[in-house]
C-alpha cells in the first residue's frame, strides 16, 4: 500500500500502536522474531483505509480517532460484568481487558490449557491482514487449548470482559489457539462483553484434525461504545468439522473475519451468523472459505437486522481450488432494514477453478414483508408485536441451526435482552 | 462415466482451439494513418482532420490531461502484458475517393468485407441505394464503421422522414453541434475512468442517434464494427438520445480479422432516455480472441452507460460476448427518473486463454425504479470468466426493486468462473434479490440427450443454448440467429 492512500488519522493511530510496541517490547513474552516481523509488516501497511478492497465498506477512522492508553492499575471488581455472562454450565477461562484472570476462571480437566502469554497458533497471516499484524505485534495474553485424540471435551467457555480500564481507554489484543486431535470434540462458547470504550482486537487459530469437530459459538455482546475486531483462522482436516455461529449485538464498530480452509477431503465448515444492530453501530461480517480438497462442503446463513442509523456489511467469499472437485458450497445472506437511515452492503463472491462443483450464493435486502404484517394484523396482532414476531422468525432461521441447547438458549436470551432496551 | 465425459470434454476443448477463428481475414485497403504515439499534437491532428469545432478540441484536451493523471485500473480479474499506449496509431481512416456520398462510390473491397461478414443488410441491395417498397417488413439501417470512419450510411431518407437522426458522430458534430455538445459526456464524463478518458481524448468516430419526442424509430439501427488495420487502437464513441416517449432498438456487432499483435479497443457508449422513452441496446461481440496459446487477440476495455433521466424511461442492455482476448465491460444504468427500468442480459463465453471481467451497475436513484440482471458465463479451456456487478440503492429510491441471476458453467478443469457482486442498499423499502450458481453440464442432462440419439456435440450445444435461453430470447430477431450461430461456433470444437 502506498502512503498516499492513507489518511492522516490512520497514520497517526498506526504510529501510536507502533510506539506502544517500542515501549512494551522488552516485557512482551513469546516469539520475539515473529513480533518483530509483524511490526515491520504493520509499519509498512498501517491501518487499512477505504481504498483497500477488503475494507471498502468498513472505515477504521472512528477507531483511529481514539487515543488508547495502557490501564495503570488492573481492574479488580468485575462482578457486574460476570453476572452478565450467559448461564452455561461449563468450565470457563475469563480474560479481563485481555489479561487472564485465574481467580475468575475454572480451568477444565480434560483439556490442556496454557495461559499467561499469547498463543500464536501459526495459522494467521499478518502479511495479508494488517490488524492481525497489529495483534501479533502487541499480543500479551491468550489461551492455548488442546484436546487430545479421541477426547470429547464437552463445553468450554472463553469470556472476554472489556472495561474502560479505570478511566483510561485500553486496547488489548488477545491471541488464542485451539487444537483438536483426531476424532476429538469440543464446544467452545466464545463470549465478549464489556462496558465503556475499549478496543478488543482478538486473533484465534483453530486446527481441527481428522474426524474431529469443533462447535464455535461466538456471542459478541461488547459495549456499544467499544471497538471489536475478531479474526479467526480455521483449518479443517479430512472429515473434520468447524461449525461456527456468530451472534453480533454489541460494539460501535465491529468486524468478525473468518478464514476457513478445508484442507482434507470431506471436511465441513459452517459459518453462520445473526446480527442485530441499532443506533450508529457498524457491524462487518467477512468470511473466506477456501476449498482445498475434494468432496468438502461449506454452509453459510447470515441474517442481519438493522435499525436506527446502523450499517451492516457482509463480505463472503467461496474459493474453490482446482483440486477441490465435488465441492458443495452454499451461502445465503439476508438483511432486513427497519429504518430509513440504515444501510446494508453485501459482497458475496465466488472464485472457482474446479468444474465439477455445486456452488451458489443468494443475497436479499428488504424490509418486513407488508403482506406478512397484514396477515398478522388482520388476525388481531398489534402492529409492534407483529413486527417483532416477523423479525424473530427471520432470525430464527439462522439461530435454530445451533444444536447446542445451552448455547442457543444463551443467544435467545441475549436477543431478548437486546429487545428490551428498545430500538 | 463421469471420467469419460471429462476426457471427452477436454478433447473437445482442445479441438475448439484448433478449430480456429473462422472470420480471420484481412481486407487490403489503403490506410491514412497518423504516426504512432499519443500527445496533444495527435489529438489536435484528429480534431483537425474532422474539422471539429473548438469546444470539442478543448474537451478532448481536457480529457487527455485527466487521463495523464490517472492510473490504469487493476481491480479486475485480468492479467495482461502492460499496454504501451505510445506504440499505437490513434488515427486511421480508409482513403476515400472524393465524397463517397453515394454507395456506388464506396470501396468495393469494403462491400466485399461486409459480404464475408454476412451483414444482414438486405443488404447489398440497400447499399446499392435501392429504396424499400412501401409497407415492407421492418428494416435494419446500418451505419458501417470501418476502422474508425463511417463510410456508408443507409436508410437515411426513411429515417429523416421520421425525424430520426442516425449518422456518424463526426458528422453530427458538424450538422447538429447543439445536440452533441449538450449530451456528449453527460453520461460518461470525459474523466470518468482511465479508458473513458482515453477514448474522450482520441475518439475518431462512432454513431450518433437522436430520436425526437414521440417517435418510434421505424427500423432497428445497426452498426458493424470492424478492427482492420494492424496496430490501430479503436476508440469508438456512440451517443444515443431518445426524447420523451421515443423508442429505438440499436444493434452493435463486431468481428475482427486475425492478428498476432494485441489490439486495444476502448469504446464509450452513452445512452440518454427521457420521459417514457426506451432504448434497447444489443451487442454481439466476436473479435479475435487470440490463438490457442493466448497469443494476440483484442483487448476490449469498454465503458457503456445509460441514463434513465425521465420518469418511466427504460434502458435494456443485451450482450453476447464470445470474442476478445480481454473483455472489461460493465454496461450500466443510472435509474434517475421515477419508475424507470434498467435491464442487463448477458452471455459471456471464454475459451482458450480468454479473460472476461464483465457485468453491470444498476444505480437506483428515483422512486419505484426496478432493475433486472441476468448473466450467463461459460468458461472453457484455460479461460477466466468473471461477473462483476453493482446494485446500489440510494436513500430516496423508495420501492426500488432488483432481481439478479448469475449462472456460471464450467467446461473442463483448467478454467475459472468467478462472481463478484456488490449489493448496497440505503432504503428499507427497496427489495433486492441476488442469486448465483456455478455448475458443470450435468451427466444426467448429457445422458438424457445422448440416449435420444444426439451426438455429444449436439447435446452440449443444446444444453448450452438452453442455459443461455433467458438472454438469447431478449435479442432482436436479426441478432438472435447470429448469436446462436456464434455460440455454436465458439463451442463447436469444445463439444465434439
Amino acid at each position: 500500500m502506498s502512503a498516499a492512500l492513507k489518511t492522516g488519522v490512520l497514520d497517526l493511530a498506526a504510529e501510536a500502536f507502533l510506539a506502544r510496541y517500542e515501549g512494551l517490547r522488552a516485557r512482551l513474552t513469546g516469539d520475539a522474531a515473529l513480533r518483530e516481523q509483524a511490526a515491520g509488516l504493520f509499519r509498512s501497511a498501517g491501518l487499512p483505509g477505504p481504498r483497500e478492497e477488503a475494507w471498502r465498506y468498513t472505515a477504521l477512522r472512528p477507531l483511529a480517532e481514539v487515543r488508547f492508553a495502557e490501564p495503570l492499575t488492573p481492574v479488580e471488581d468485575c462482578a457486574d460484568l460476570l453476572a452478565r455472562l450467559p448461564a452455561i454450565s461449563a468450565p470457563r477461562l475469563v480474560f479481563v481487558d485481555g489479561r487472564f484472570r485465574e481467580d475468575l476462571s475454572r480451568v477444565p480437566e480434560c483439556v490442556a490449557v496454557r495461559v499467561g502469554g499469547p498463543a500464536f497458533g501459526g495459522l494467521a497471516d499478518p502479511a495479508r491482514e494488517a490488524l492481525v499484524a497489529l495483534n501479533t505485534m502487541l499480543a500479551e495474553d491468550g489461551a492455548e487449548i488442546a484436546v487430545a485424540d479421541g477426547v470429547d471435551a464437552g463445553t468450554l467457555m472463553i469470556a472476554s470482559l472489556g472495561t474502560s480500564g479505570a478511566g483510561r481507554i485500553g486496547a488489548f489484543h488477545p491471541r488464542h489457539a485451539i487444537t483438536l486431535g483426531r476424532g476429538a470434540k469440543l464446544t467452545l462458547v466464545d463470549v465478549a462483553i464489556g462496558e465503556g470504550v475499549y478496543l478488543n482486537n482478538a486473533v484465534t487459530s483453530v486446527r481441527v484434525a481428522e474426524d474431529a469437530a469443533l462447535t464455535h459459538l461466538r456471542l459478541q455482546m461488547e459495549s456499544e461504545a467499544a471497538f471489536s475486531i475478531a479474526t479467526i483462522y480455521a483449518e479443517v482436516a479430512a472429515r473434520g468439522t468447524y461449525d461456527s455461529f456468530t451472534l453480533t449485538l454489541g460494539a460501535r464498530l465491529s468486524r468478525a473475519e473468518i478464514h476457513a480452509r478445508l484442507a482434507g477431503p470431506e471436511a465441513i465448515a459452517h459459518l453462520n451468523a445473526a446480527r442485530l444492530l441499532r443506533g450508529v453501530q457498524h457491524g462487518d461480517f467477512t468470511t473466506v472459505v477456501r476449498h482445498d480438497a475434494p468432496n468438502c462442503a461449506s454452509r453459510q446463513t447470515v441474517k442481519t437486522v438493522l435499525a436506527g442509523k446502523s450499517r451492516g456489511v457482509f463480505q463472503g467469499k467461496i474459493e474453490v481450488a482446482r483440486i477441490a472437485q465435488k465441492t458443495d458450497g452454499y451461502q445465503m445472506n439476508q438483511a432486513m432494514l427497519l429504518s430509513p437511515d440504515a444501510e446494508m452492503d453485501s459482497k458475496p463472491q465466488l472464485e472457482i477453478y474446479a468444474d465439477d462443483v455445486k456452488c451458489s450464493h443468494g443475497a436479499t435486502v428488504g424490509e418486513i414483508d407488508p403482506e406478512q404484517l397484514f396477515y398478522l394484523r388482520s388476525r388481531g396482532v398489534p402492529q409492534e408485536m407483529a413486527r417483532m414476531m416477523l423479525i424473530r422468525a427471520f432470525l430464527a432461521e439462522a439461530i435454530d441451526g445451533v444444536a447446542h441447547d445451552e448455547g442457543r438458549a444463551a443467544m435467545e436470551a441475549a436477543i431478548e435482552a437486546w429487545w428490551e432496551q428498545g430500538l | 462415466m463421469s471420467d469419460s465425459i471429462t476426457t471427452e470434454t477436454i478433447d473437445t476443448v482442445a479441438a475448439l482451439a484448433e478449430g480456429g477463428y473462422k472470420w480471420g481475414f484481412s481486407t487490403d485497403i489503403e490506410m491514412d494513418m497518423a504516426p504512432k504515439g499519443l500527445n496533444e499534437d495527435i489529438i489536435r491532428l484528429i480534431s483537425a482532420r474532422k474539422n471539429e469545432p473548438e469546444w470539442l478540441l478543448e474537451w478532448r484536451l481536457k480529457a487527455y490531461a485527466a487521463w495523464l493523471k490517472m492510473e490504469e485500473p487493476d481491480w479486475a480479474m485480468l492479467r495482461h502484458e502492460p499496454i504501451d499506449y505510445q506504440d499505437l496509431h490513434y488515427y486511421a481512416a480508409p482513403k476515400k475517393k472524393a465524397g463517397p456520398k453515394s454507395l456506388d462510390e464506396v470501396d468495393p473491397e469494403l462491400l466485399k468485407t461486409y459480404a464475408k461478414l454476412g451483414i444482414p443488410l438486405k443488404e447489398q441491395a440497400y447499399l446499392a441505394g435501392v429504396e424499400p417498397e412501401e409497407g415492407a417488413r421492418p428494416q435494419v439501417a446500418v451505419d458501417a464503421v470501418f476502422d474508425s470512419v463511417s463510410v456508408a450510411t443507409t436508410f437515411r431518407s426513411t429515417l429523416e422522414k421520421a425525424g430520426v437522426i442516425f449518422c456518424p458522430i463526426s458528422e453530427a458534430v458538424l450538422s447538429h453541434p447543439e445536440l452533441v455538445q449538450k449530451y456528449l459526456g453527460s453520461v460518461v464524463p470525459a474523466g470518468d475512468n482511465y479508458f473513458a478518458a482515453l477514448n474522450s481524448a482520441v475518439f475518431t468516430d462512432g454513431s450518433f442517434v437522436f430520436i425526437p419526442k414521440g417517435v418510434r424509430c421505424p427500423m432497428e439501427l445497426s452498426t458493424y464494427f470492424r478492427i482492420n488495420a494492424r496496430n490501430t487502437g479503436q476508440f469508438e464513441r456512440t451517443l444515443i438520445v431518445v426524447e420523451d416517449g421515443g423508442h429505438v432498438s440499436y444493434l452493435e456487432g463486431c468481428t475482427a480479422p486475425q492478428r498476432d499483435e494485441n489490439q486495444l479497443h476502448a469504446a464509450v457508449v452513452e445512452l440518454v432516455a427521457m420521459e417514457d422513452a426506451s432504448i434497447k441496446y444489443s451487442t454481439v461481440q466476436n473479435w479475435y480472441p487470440g490463438d490457442a496459446n493466448g497469443l494476440g487477440g483484442i483487448y476490449n476495455f469498454v465503458t457503456k452507460r445509460g441514463a434513465c433521466r425521465g420518469a418511466r424511461s427504460k434502458i435494456s442492455w443485451t450482450q453476447v460476448e464470445t470474442g476478445s482476448a480481454i473483455t472489461w465491460k460493465y454496461p450500466s444504468c443510472i435509474l434517475q427518473g421515477d419508475g424507470s427500468v434498467g435491464e442487463f442480459y448477458s452471455v459471456a463465453v471464454t475459451t482458450n486463454h480468454q479473460q472476461a471481467d464483465t457485468g453491470t451497475k444498476m444505480i437506483h436513484i428515483g422512486k419505484n425504479t426496478s432493475s433486472t440482471i441476468v448473466s450467463k458465463g461459460i468458461s472453457a479451456g484455460q479461460s477466466n470468466n468473471t461477473y462483476r456487478g453493482l446494485v446500489k440503492v440510494l436513500p430516496k429510491a423508495e420501492g426500488a426493486r432488483n432481481f439478479t441471476q448469475c449462472d456460471s458453467l464450467l467446461i473442463g478443469d483448467r478454467c475459472g468462473a468467478h462472481t463478484v457482486p456488490y449489493i448496497e442498499s440505503r432504503n428499507p423499502t427497496a427489495k433486492l434479490e441476488h442469486e448465483a450458481t456455478t455448475s458443470k453440464i450435468s451427466d444426467d442432462q448429457l445422458f438424457y440427450c445422448r440416449s435420444r440419439g444426439l451426438s455429444q456435440e449436439d447435446a452440449v450445444g443444446m444444453i448450452v443454448n438452453g442455459f443461455c435461453r433467458d438472454v438469447l430470447k431478449e435479442l432482436p430477431m436479426e441478432f438472435a440467429v447470429e448469436a446462436q450461430k456464434l455460440l455454436a461456433i465458439s463451442l463447436e470444437g469444445s463439444v465434439g
